[in-house]
């Protein structure tokens, strides 16, 4: 009742006139500006972004009003969609995709009182922050319970560009399959693409026939979730919950959770007291959630997984932690030290086990 | 042996959305006509089979449906250039920019949701035999478009109907002038190639991955135009050169999965293009008859009463 | 009453230059009209798109950046569709210049200044005409047909650029990710304090004259038109048919060659794999939009320009969806394309 009567209300704010005849609503709202890569049903990247900001609206709805423009191109034109949300009156935006980084910069230098979040990239200034997700941490449930359940002892991993975030997720996956069977092998097929439905199949159906029988990916369509459906093998959502796709194949997925950060930042904001920091959260911070597991998840493959999650909630646990070698078995990090979240950021060789192609 | 089978199954579903949309293209430059619009009426007819297959739940009149949704969309192209005599190449790109367009609108509705993958019709004895689905573990649109080759090239050389479409092509003014309608000639040619390459595009979202994204086609309508001039415009070479550009594209991807690095992965995606400008000079030297483009391709129809 | 399409004798110049401004008013028409079908407010959407990025100051820029890399490649296409030469490969031209540039800018390090940008851009342009050249060789050598062979082009470039950002020119510094290092300050094109507004914008905007001169005022230009319009006749005056294909295709490559060094030393910085944003493409729609000539095409790429920043401005303000504005966009080129034939045609009774 009280909800529908707020819709009401602020459907009336939206009119100038009906705002001022109401003087509960003379206190301006904070603007909240999105910018999204692809578009908000895209069922991956954007849509999970887009729910960060609908938790937004939900949370704050009476304090800030959120706007958003979606397939935002990553050239000139992306500097002009910032800066028109700069224009609209955002007091924040979030720019969600690693190539709006220099265009983020050069609006934030015009627009010193505006206040930026930057998704996944790693130049800040004083009102520039940046934020990214630990989606390795999900990988090393996945990895788990993929080592526990092949049968071949050979995954796949379908990739879209060598950068950190990917190789964090190959390694994740490796060394935690490793742990669940020390044979394990992770062949990497990088598909120089965040989306493209049937080079992802055919890459797949490429894995699938060099002995892996299961595949996760690191590209934005559920397409390798399909064929593996057609196989009777298995795989895992990326991004979000993809059972609708692959009712079978689908054991679980890695799920993007914005929204808390979004809130946290926003509410900053609020409280005046935003500051430009570099955050990487994970599983601790619900950022990175797992979907639930498909019955074909074996009750043995559940239970490893589940000591993994909750290592990781408590912080007790973490992949990647030495002893780890790289491809060519030479050690890199020594028993019993940890990497550094600086190290992670930047690692750009693959683990003992992985077979790629570079 | 069942490497080898797996291989050709992943270079047989690479091959034959470029065939068909290719097989289109190839009757419609034959006419005289250029449609630079392939990539947009794939989309178009992708969007369509799957909405008419979630409608009906018969994949079947997913096919029809995305036939019928690409010759549609072609018509708007059909009527600019041959009713309004607009320049083809304009018209052709600003196609693909509407059917890119019409397809996620019309997606809208249809993201999220699956159907069941149009596969094979052969008995399960066959079409999953570990040898015999080598030849029936394929979607019936797999047998339909080789089928079409030989009905497309059996039509172009030895009908009466193929000749006249030939002649419009090579030189409109003449057959004009003996009394063949180059305009509804023209007319057919068109819808013909949007009805192929939406039935391409069908191929993406009916088989390879029953489901809709909004462009999925990822560019492959632009390899079917390159396969056209590849093969000299001609059905036999289109088939050929559709399977060497399937397998020129399956090789990356078995090459990076094997751990080899021999050569960037932007070699292979370039190969197809670069080996059709070659060709293209090849062909074109040789000045080989019936090898080479069709001498209206992409020329306004105007005929001077 | 019936009507029918009756052949002028001359092309209308009244025609030529009021179908297409005939054209965006019934798209924006239309646009109020199928907006408020879908539940936007149409008129909120088509002010929008079509207006606001002219009567905002601060969408200037935006429009200017824009259209500057559709003038420049768009004169270029037009003089050698003037000669019918149909280069459709500039987006490839486009690419490989600013390549070019960049490679230059890489080979000088952090060095800079007026020379080196000088150079970078000179680079630009000669690339640009050497990856034209390729098809202007084979329609000359070997008679291919330009259309096909410089469209295949493109996608080879874009494997070249794909090759380079994401191997040889990766960022040592840029954690993997497939893009150049951004280019230092003093390889930047200056641009106007506090703004976007790079000197290629007065280059886009000095070109249109140059061209005007070269077309109607040397012998070049009057070469041109008559390959163009009668071969034959060009023949018997003993003007080279080959020399006006190599000629127009060169200068178009350079052209494209020149905005793309342009849009790397005045407005990206820096090229990834988002460079290539269709500049080549949509300039061939800009060139007809402008009907071949110079001043055309400078209107027209401010026109098409416009849409384009408009469309993602309503996309904010007014939350027309992406794919609306593409279909927008396609509809209002459909309208101008179909209303050329106004221009040779007049619609008469049918007596």
């Amino acid at each position: 009742m009280s909800i529908s009567r707020r819709n009401l209300l602020k459907g009336a704010a939206a009119a100038p006139l009906a705002s001022m005849a109401l003087p509960a609503f003379a206190q301006e709202k904070v603007k909240i500006g999105f910018i999204f890569l692809g578009p908000i049903g895209d069922y991956g990247w954007t849509w999970a972004h887009n729910k960060g900001r609908e938790a937004v609206e939900a949370a704050l709805g009476d304090k800030v009003e959120t706007i958003y423009t979606e397939n935002v191109p990553e050239d000139a034109s992306a500097e002009a969609a910032i800066r028109d949300l700069c224009n609209a009156g955002c007091k924040l935006i979030f720019t969600t995709s690693f190539g709006y980084m220099d265009q983020t910069l050069a609006v934030a230098a015009e627009f010193p009182d505006v206040k930026f979040e930057h998704c996944t990239g790693y130049k800040r200034a004083d009102n520039v922050a940046t934020y990214n997700s630990r989606f390795h941490e999900g990988r090393a449930v996945l990895g788990t319970i993929a080592g526990k359940m092949s049968k071949s002892g050979t995954l796949g991993y379908l990739g879209s560009f060598k950068i950190p975030e990917v190789v964090l997720g190959v390694n994740s996956f490796a060394l935690s399959a490793q742990r669940m069977n020390p044979d394990a092998k992770v062949k990497v097929v990088m598909i120089d693409s965040w989306f493209d439905p049937p080079k992802e199949a055919a890459a797949t159906e490429t894995l699938i026939n060099l002995g892996c029988d299961i595949v996760t990916t690191h590209t934005d369509s559920p397409a390798a979730l399909q064929i593996l459906e057609q196989k009777g093998l298995y795989g895992f959502g990326q991004g979000a919950d993809m059972s609708a796709f692959a009712p079978n194949a689908h054991l679980t997925a890695i799920e993007d959770i914005w929204g808390p950060y979004y809130i946290q930042r926003a509410q900053a904001i609020l409280d005046g007291t935003w500051a430009s920091t570099d955050t990487w959260d994970g599983m601790a911070q619900g950022e990175v959630v797992i979907s639930p597991y498909s019955a074909a998840v074996t009750p043995e493959a559940a239970a490893e997984a589940d000591k993994v999650k909750a290592g990781y909630m408590d912080g007790s646990f973490d992949i990647f932690t030495g002893p780890i070698f790289d491809q060519d078995g030479v050690e890199r990090v020594a028993a019993g030290v940890k990497m550094t979240l600086g190290e992670l950021a930047v690692m750009d060789w693959f683990v003992k086990g992985v077979e790629s192609a570079s | 042996m069942d490497f080898m089978i797996a291989a050709i199954i992943t270079i047989v579903g690479l091959t034959t959305p470029i065939l068909l949309a290719g097989l289109g293209e190839l009757v419609v430059e034959k006419s005289g006509v250029l449609n630079l619009g392939v990539e947009g009426l794939m989309l178009v007819g992708a969007i369509s089979g799957f909405a008419v297959t979630v409608f009906t739940f018969n994949p079947w009149a997913g096919v029809v449906g995305a036939a019928v949704g690409g010759a549609l969309a072609s018509l708007i192209f059909a009527v600019l250039v041959l009713q309004l005599n607009s320049n083809q190449v304009a018209t052709g790109l600003a196609l693909t920019i509407f059917g890119t367009g019409l397809s996620s609108l019309i997606g809208v509705n249809f993201t999220g949701r699956i159907v069941a993958p149009f596969g094979s019709v052969f008995p399960d004895v066959l079409a999953k035999d570990p040898f015999w689905k080598l030849f029936f573990g394929y979607s019936p649109i797999v047998y339909f478009a080789i089928l079409m080759v030989f009905v497309v090239g059996w039509f172009l050389k030895k009908t009466r109907a193929g000749l006249i479409l030939r002649a419009v092509g090579e030189n409109d003014l003449s057959a004009h002038s003996i009394g063949y309608s180059v305009i509804k000639v023209r007319y057919m040619a068109i819808a013909f190639g949007g009805a192929m390459a939406g039935i391409g595009g069908a191929y993406f979202s009916l088989v390879i991955t029953p489901m809709w994204a909004e462009k999925m086609t990822a560019g492959r309508g632009w390899i079917a135009l390159a396969l056209v001039v590849f093969a000299g415009w001609r059905t036999g070479r289109l088939l050929a050169g559709a399977y060497f550009f399937g397998i020129l594209m399956a090789l990356e991807l078995y090459a990076k999965a094997a751990g080899f690095s021999f050569l960037p992965s932007q070699f292979w995606a370039a190969m197809p293009y670069a080996m059709t400008v070659v060709a293209l000079a090849i062909i074109s030297s040789r000045g080989t008859a019936g090898a080479s483009a069709p001498a209206c391709l992409g020329k306004p129809f105007t005929p001077s009463t | 009453m019936r009507y029918k399409l009756e052949k002028r004798r001359e092309p209308s110049t009244t025609m030529l230059v009021v179908t297409p401004v005939a054209s965006v008013i019934v798209t924006m028409l239309i646009g109020i009209l199928a907006f408020d079908a879908l539940g936007v407010d149409g008129w909120a959407a088509v002010r929008d798109i079509f207006l606001t990025p002219l009567l905002a100051s601060h969408k200037w820029q935006d429009v200017a950046v824009k259209a500057a890399p559709l003038v420049i490649i768009a004169l270029g296409l037009s003089l050698g569709n003037r000669a019918q030469v149909w280069n459709i490969g500039a987006e490839g031209q486009y690419i490989i210049g600013a390549l070019c540039a960049a490679g230059v800018g890489l080979a000088f390090g952090q060095a800079g200044g007026f020379f080196v940008i000088l150079l970078m851009i000179a680079a630009g342009v000669i690339g640009g005409a050497l990856w034209a050249l390729i098809p202007a060789v084979l329609r000359t050598r070997f008679s291919v047909n330009e259309v096909l062979s410089s469209l295949m082009l493109t996608y080879v470039s874009l494997q070249v650029l794909g090759y380079l950002v994401g191997g040889p020119w990766k960022d040592p510094n840029g954690r993997n990710f497939p893009a150049t290092a951004p280019l230092p300050e003093s390889q930047m094109l200056p641009s106007l304090e506090g703004s976007t507004m790079h000197l290629g914008i007065i280059v886009a905007l000095i070109l249109p004259f140059a061209f005007w001169l070269l077309m109607s005022r040397s012998t070049f230009g009057y070469q041109v038109r008559v390959v163009g319009s009668s071969p034959n006749a060009a023949r018997h005056g003993g003007f080279d048919a080959k020399q006006t294909i190599w000629a127009t295709m060169l200068i178009g490559g350079a052209m494209a060659g020149l905005a793309g060094s342009l849009e790397l030393t005045g407005a990206l910085h820096k090229i990834d794999l988002g460079f290539p944003s269709g500049y080549g493409f949509t300039a061939i729609i800009v060139a007809f939009l402008g009907r071949l000539n110079p001043f055309g095409c400078l209107l027209a790429g401010i026109v098409l320009a416009v849409t384009s920043v408009g469309g993602q401005l309503a996309k904010t303000t007014v939350h027309i969806p992406d794919s609306t504005a593409g279909i927008f966009q396609a509809m209002m080129l459909f309208l101008i394309l179909a209303s050329d034939i106004l221009i040779r045609y007049r619609i008469a009774k049918r007596a």
